[in-house]
């Protein structure tokens, strides 16, 4: 490979008037000794951009550092392909926008950036894509609605499908439904299921293969290439190969017998369940047989509840507005109540709720369930509280119906029993549904390639859960084409390059195998990890937590920011010029940065800036080789922890801070301030905030004194 | 697979279609976002925060542009709307119609055309409560990065920024145009509005200025808003002590909006907690009908209900008129207690619904079809044509971007020659 730099200084923006650009071309070439080294007055123009493509031809340059604006504009003006490293020195965001213009602080400033990524370029290589053979099945397994409903979608789009259903027949908890909540508009009537529809659609596609009375036994490998073993029918098996995984086993419904307190007991009391079963048997009886007249519906029966289901579980009020309406269907005398908490009908059906409402014969009373009492001849009475205008009320009824809410099939099963070293079953986000952390990004997952759908995804209706079906499905199938072209997937999409692990050096120490978020990493019986580069997300977690430092990607490593670390000039501690190093996480630290810069919010010209894929990649290393060439202070900058984490790749910014937690006893040792190194929880938003963070720190740094291992 | 055929045109560049756009280009098929203001964003790059996790709804929106910007599958045409449509599913011939910025691509931000602007203009993206020059940068986070003119602001014979400018990005002469594409499927991801607070007249909206409606709260608690993230009265800037949420303000009313607009009580919600952030000892009123937190929202619901200084009304507000000393005075009946309630408050935010921009855009009937209240319901839409977000529906992000992924999905089927 040639590794020939060439350095590149756009004077526009301001950045010619705050430096001398002239001398900072002088420590490219001096220093660097790099061939070529221009000044260009916009870089960005039409013109700046020729002359970057001549230059790449006529000189053989295989790497470009443009001292220009940050990384986070024109990056695909300055995309000359994969083969050329393009290394971005933002000498405008964090210079000529935030520094006063033409002082010796600014040109120091200026000059370190361009030390450092130039010695970030000439020691990045190009991405090379991983290569594997990729199966482009799609695996889904339920054979319920979402289920048939992903496995259609993607069939429809091209794809083979293998769909796995543990029954023998297709259809799920959908068969035991009389009628749907309304789908469409005007929302007013519920519908019929249209369950035979889609099986025969289902069954009739040539893409899809049915495999009835099986479940998984096990899923090995990473997405692309995952051999899946079903276990049929109790015995026999089946082995086959998929790309991509879509989980769409849906719920439990609660079970009623826990539902003491609402009277579950009683003859005449039964769950949701059991009263749209009977609804579509075509009756409407007490347990004795005797025809009912009244029935009472209870909502939240286990839902909302701490002492059950802390949470709502989303349907089960347009459930019991859809049973209601079943009642009145069997006689204009018979009525339904309806005691509800909040009546949860979001959207159009507001609709459904009004044509409730408009029913004389329905009743829908706000309160609080206090006590459900059967009465000698086997009615029940429900005891309601803190209804409207304060009123204790007793509703008598023939029935009572217990609208149940739903629990994740996953909540006690792994279902997919992978084969990984992290465990068989999907992450579980909260109260045992394995969804994703993420408003924005709905389908992420901490098992690449394996999506979840409908009920097992969040509480959801089987109206919403045929959209989630098919946005899995498609997640599903993207997973599969990115693979194919050895691309990584959400967030870093389209990235190609993976860690590579120096074996030879490995200690077994299983710290990266333990902490990637994502389970890329299996071991073998000594505890020697091994990868799979398609599981890979590429935030270099495992980096970070190697001691022997042997993990590293083409274009970030340890070493990497280790030099460009020693590449900024120390002035000795009679200049009084502090250094402070931050470690800037490039998801959100890094634009609070450039927000900071397009507000022209100033801050310390003492501050040097290292953007890290995320902060979990922080090597302890990089803390001592800071302090060893002198710098008097270390931020770690990356995104918020703990419950409501906003960290891209999930435990990166929480495993910085237990490794930095580590780092304060050593320092302590070293007869050195532990508040030398801190960690900042920092989002977009906060770029007024990080500003001021700076100052603070700077101030410390000033009232602790220059680290004493400075020049030495 | 069967041959790909042209390209899907996503219409809107909101959270909806920047989802749709992405999740089908990074799955191989050539895309184009249309967006019809200058920049892509939409109503979430005016929002502070989302509901429940308190996160700025920045950080998805910067990983969103930095797909985009590395995915040379999207080609994002900012300024442009749909003119017409014809053909058939797999083989459309859209017309789009651009509308000049007057500012071209040689922009880099730097500033040094608005301190030369003469005109102040009052701030679409603030919803008023603050004023830009004529020309200036949509927002914070623009994509592309760039500044727009409101040429119709401009002093007749004025180009004192393009003087200014040095980078040749200026240009005041620049002309609508047309262009004509073709797309192999149509996603129409075009949003909502709030629906218009001043039609609800006992609310006084537009006639005391500290009453003010959910999306513009957004503003006022946002750190690059106009009050820089302070919450503070309008009417004089003083910092808020009291605060009163009006629910369903329009939504779940036949004379308004029939349906429930679905994020409006999270929305308080979140709101609530801005409030009670800023200022320790701020006390907020939430009217309500039902409160809807549905599914893993509970938590977030009975989390911001053990706040003592929340109270938690039933009862839908009857009137609101001016107090003493800027402050409004809100009556309403408490149904679970019986009686009126009436408190003076600080401010009073209206959580105003959602309303589908399809209904006012003019592409009923023709390009897509509407139900009774104004959304774009899958079944009733042509082949080749389908819905995402808002536009089929009230939905919060989150479902959103569900919807929005699935789309994608059946976009791809068309576009597959499947």
């Amino acid at each position: 490979m040639a590794n020939k730099t060439g350095v590149y200084i756009c004077s526009g923006c301001e950045i010619g008037e705050a430096t001398n650009v002239e001398e900072l071309q002088q420590v490219a070439v001096n220093e660097f000794r790099v061939p070529v080294c221009k000044i260009h007055p916009i870089l960005c123009s039409e013109e700046g951009v020729n002359l970057l493509k001549g230059d790449l031809e006529n000189e053989g340059l295989d790497r470009l550092v443009l001292g220009a604006c940050s990384r986070r504009y024109h990056e695909d003006t300055f995309d000359f392909g994969k083969e050329v490293v393009v290394e971005r020195a933002p000498l405008r965001e964090y210079v000529s926008w935030t520094q006063p213009h033409q002082e010796e602080d600014t040109q120091m400033l200026a000059a370190d950036y361009i030390r450092m990524h130039t010695t970030a370029a000439q020691m990045k290589r190009p991405a090379i894509p991983f290569e594997q053979n990729t199966e482009e099945a799609v695996l889904v397994v339920g054979g319920g609605v979402t289920g048939m409903t992903s496995a259609l979608e993607s069939a429809q789009a091209g794809y083979v499908v293998h769909l796995v259903e543990k029954s023998d027949r297709l259809g799920g908890f959908a068969r035991k439904l009389h009628r749907r909540t309304p789908s469409r508009s005007p929302f007013e009537r519920a519908e019929s299921p249209d369950l035979d529809e889609l099986i025969r659609e289902v069954e009739s596609h040539g893409r899809i293969t049915l495999h009835l009375s099986s479940t998984i036994a096990s899923i090995a490998g990473a997405p692309g290439d995952f051999s899946v073993r079903l276990t049929a029918n109790g015995s026999g098996e089946k082995n086959l190969r998929a790309g991509a995984v879509v989980l769409a086993t849906g719920g439990k419904p609660y079970d009623a017998s826990k539902l003491t307190h609402l009277g579950i007991a009683h003859d005449n009391v039964i769950s949701s369940v059991e009263f749209e079963q009977m609804a579509a048997s075509g009756r409407l009886v007490r347990k004795d047989g005797q025809e009912a007249n009244s029935v009472v519906f209870i909502q939240c029966a286990g839902s909302r509840d701490p002492d059950h289901l802390p949470y709502c579980s989303s349907f089960c009020c347009t459930v019991s507005l859809k049973q209601a309406a079943y009642v009145r269907e069997f006689g204009a005398d018979k009525k339904a109540y309806v005691i509800y908490r909040d009546m949860i009908t979001p959207g159009q059906y507001e609709n459904f709720y009004r044509a409730g409402q408009n029913d004389p014969g329905i009743f829908l009373t706000k309160g609080d369930v206090s006590g459900v009492h059967e009465n000698p001849d086997k009615t029940v009475t429900v005891d309601v509280d803190n209804s409207l205008l304060g009123e204790k009320v007793a509703i008598a009824a023939d029935l009572v119906v217990l609208a149940v809410g739903i629990e994740a099939s996953t909540r006690d099963d792994p279902i997919l029993n992978l084969q990984y070293r992290q465990g068989p079953g999907l992450p579980d986000q909260q109260y045992g549904f394995p969804d994703s952390h993420f408003i924005c990004f709905p389908y992420e997952t901490r098992r690449t390639g394996i999506f979840t759908a409908g009920a097992v995804h969040q509480p959801m209706d089987m109206n919403f859960s045929r959209k989630d079906a098919a946005g899995a499905a498609l997640k599903a199938i993207q997973t599969i084409e990115l693979t194919k072209q050895g691309k990584t997937v959400h967030p870093r999409v389209g990235d190609e390059t993976f860690p590579v692990f120096r074996l030879d050096q490995c200690t077994q120490c299983k710290r990266c195998t333990e902490e990637c978020p994502f389970g890329v990493l299996e071991e073998d019986a000594r505890g020697t990890p091994s990868i799979h580069e398609s599981r890979c997300r590429g935030c270099g977690v495992c980096m970070g937590a190697c001691p022997v430092r042997i993990i590293s990607f083409r274009d970030y490593s340890v070493d990497i920011i280790g030099d460009m670390i020693k590449s900024i000039e120390i002035p000795d501690e009679f200049e009084e010029k502090p250094r402070i190093l931050i470690f800037a996480c490039e998801n959100d630290t890094l634009p609070a940065i450039d927000m900071m810069a397009l507000e022209r919010i100033r801050y310390s010209p003492y501050v040097r800036i290292i953007p890290l894929r995320c902060l979990g990649g922080v090597n302890l290393v990089w803390v001592s080789d800071a302090l060893s060439v002198g710098f008097d202070g270390v931020m770690f900058m990356g995104c918020k922890y703990g419950d409501d984490y906003q960290c891209h790749f999930v435990k990166g910014s929480e495993l910085a801070n237990t490794r930095l937690s580590k780092v304060e006893e050593t320092l302590g040792r070293l007869q050195l301030e532990p508040e030398r190194i801190r960690q900042y929880e920092v989002s977009m938003n906060d770029y007024r905030q990080v500003a001021k963070l700076i100052e603070t720190f700077a101030a410390d740094i000033d009232d602790y004194g220059p680290n004493p291992f400075k020049g030495m | 697979m069967g041959e790909k055929k042209g390209p899907i045109l996503v219409v809107g560049g909101g959270i909806s279609g920047i989802s749709t756009a992405l999740e089908a280009a990074e799955t191989g098929y050539e895309v184009i976002l249309i967006e019809k203001r200058p920049s892509l964003g939409g109503r979430v790059a005016g929002f502070h925060q989302y509901f429940p996790k308190l996160c700025p709804p920045t950080c998805g929106v910067e990983i969103n542009y930095q797909r985009l910007r590395r995915n040379r599958r999207v080609q994002v045409h900012t300024n442009t709307q749909v003119g017409a449509i014809s053909g058939e599913a797999g083989n459309f011939t859209v017309k789009l119609v651009k509308s000049p910025a007057y500012v071209n691509n040689k922009c880099v931000m730097c500033d040094k055309c608005t301190p030369v602007c003469p005109v102040e203009v009052p701030s679409d993206h603030d919803y008023g409560m603050r004023n830009t020059r004529a020309i200036h940068m949509p927002h914070r986070m623009a994509y592309p990065p760039r500044f727009v003119v409101e040429r119709a602001h401009c002093p007749s014979g004025c180009d004192k920024c393009v003087s200014a400018c040095p980078y040749d990005a200026i240009d005041l002469d620049m002309e609508a145009r047309e262009f004509e594409i073709n797309a192999a499927s149509i996603v129409m991801a075009t949003g909502w509005r709030p629906y218009d607070a001043t039609r609800l007249e006992r609310m006084q909206f537009g006639a005391l200025p500290n009453v003010i409606t959910n999306v513009m709260m957004e503003r006022l608690a946002a750190t690059d808003g106009p009050t820089a993230g302070e919450i503070t009265r309008p009417s004089d800037g003083r910092k808020v002590e009291t605060v009163v949420f009006v629910q369903c303000a329009g939504s779940r009313d036949q004379d308004h909006l029939p349906y429930c607009s679905s994020v409006c009580c999270l929305a308080s919600l979140k709101q609530a907690n801005y409030v009670r952030t800023a200022n320790p000892d701020a006390r907020v009123y939430i009217f309500y009908i039902d409160i809807r937190t549905p599914g893993k929202f509970e938590a977030f619901y009975s989390r911001t209900r053990k706040d003592s200084n929340i109270e938690f009304i039933k009862g839908k507000v009857a009137r609101v008129e001016p107090g003493e000393d800027g402050r409004v005075i809100v009556e309403a009946e408490d149904i679970l207690h019986g009686g009126k309630v009436r408190v003076e408050v600080d401010l009073v935010v209206l959580a105003t619904g959602m309303e589908s921009n399809l209904k006012a855009n003019g592409l009923d009937g023709n390009i897509v079809h509407l139900d009774e209240d104004g959304f774009a319901s899958a079944h009733l839409q042509q082949p080749g044509i389908f819905a995402a977000g808002v536009a089929q529906g009230p939905v919060d992000v989150n479902s959103s971007i569900q919807e929005a992924t699935g789309v994608a999905l059946k976009a791809i089927q068309v576009a597959a020659g499947e």
